[in-house]
């Protein structure tokens, strides 16, 4: 029986594998037609950033990036509902514990440095967020139970910063502005710094909760 | 011609660690050797002149799906081997 289903598998597998193979080659085989990269980098100097992958991100697509952050605060909340964080790693050593003082204050400051570089060059709040979350790894690993994450209640209001935010200013322009997401002239880049830096807070924070795999426990929050 | 040869390494040996994956049975392995699969796709991007991707895949795809992943396995395996212990107590 089990043997049936993992054949049953496979040849579905390989038929899911030829159609992308078909789609691929049909995508390649057509003619490219206009492409949306002109329209990008045509008002790339309205968008409030001068790095085009920033601008589509944050200014001509915000809403995709919304959502992303929506998806990744669902994923927090399905590893939050499985059950209490399990216990943490054994203190460090002292080796290990002094280079974790260099790389979590390193870490924390190119992250930074990522996100403030995103408007020019490559860079922004996913990779910035990546390396906040890298941290909290980090010291989770070197022994601290809490990934050096604050108490719950300050963690409920960090993991849904992110999203909210968007959906605060998003909500705002909307009634007074022309659309959702839609930013004043001049104003855009004030807007995506503030919205990119919420994010990255919020990725972080997401990132390392999720690697200490639990809802964080009761009495950590009230030290 | 050089950078040819370069590009067939590359996607060889793409190719060759995403099998080796999807293909080992323990999970362990097969997560270590997905968090290379993902460096090495991080370089695949920075071929094909896509930082921000080839950023991201490595921070996000190949460390913290990573560190995710291998978390998820030790305890999985704990759990399998509790069961297993289990199973034998009570045969």
């Amino acid at each position: 029986m089990k043997h049936d289903l993992s054949l049953l598998l496979g040849i579905l597998i390989a038929l899911l594998a030829a159609t992308l193979l078909w789609v691929l080659h049909a995508t390649l085989s057509l003619d490219p037609g206009p492409r949306l990269a002109d329209f990008a980098l045509a008002r790339l100097d309205e968008s409030g950033v001068s790095n085009p992958v920033t601008a589509v991100l944050l200014n001509y697509r915000a809403y995709d990036t919304w959502l992303e952050l929506a998806v990744l605060l669902a994923a927090l909340l399905g590893i939050w509902s499985l059950g209490p964080a399990p216990t943490g790693y054994q203190p460090s050593g002292p080796a290990l514990a002094a280079m974790v003082d260099w790389i979590v204050p390193l870490a924390i400051l190119t992250g930074g440095y990522m996100l403030w570089v995103g408007g020019h060059a490559p860079g922004g709040a996913f990779q910035a967020g990546a390396l906040l979350g890298a941290a909290g790894v980090i010291m989770r690993l070197a022994g601290e139970p809490s990934a050096g994450l604050p108490g719950e209640t300050a963690q409920r209001w960090l993991v849904v910063l992110g999203a909210g935010v968007f959906a605060l200013v998003g909500g705002v322009l909307l009634v007074a502005g022309d659309g959702f997401l839609h930013y004043p002239p001049g104003q855009a880049k004030w807007l995506i710094l503030l919205m990119e830096s919420a994010a990255t807070i919020a990725i972080g924070v997401t990132l390392a909760a999720a690697y200490v795999g639990g809802r964080p426990r009761r009495d950590a929050s009230r030290r | 011609m050089l950078l040819f040869l370069f590009d067939v390494v590359l996607l060889t040996t793409l190719v060759a660690l995403a099998f080796a994956a999807v293909l080992s049975p323990e999970p362990r392995r097969a997560v270590i050797m997905f968090i290379a699969f993902g460096l090495w796709l991080s370089l695949v991007w920075a071929r094909l002149r896509a930082p921000d991707i080839a950023l991201a895949e490595a921070a996000i795809g190949a460390g913290l799906g990573g560190a995710l992943m291998l978390a998820a396995a030790r305890r999985a395996a704990r759990r399998s081997e509790a069961s297993a212990a289990d199973g034998e107590g009570s045969a």
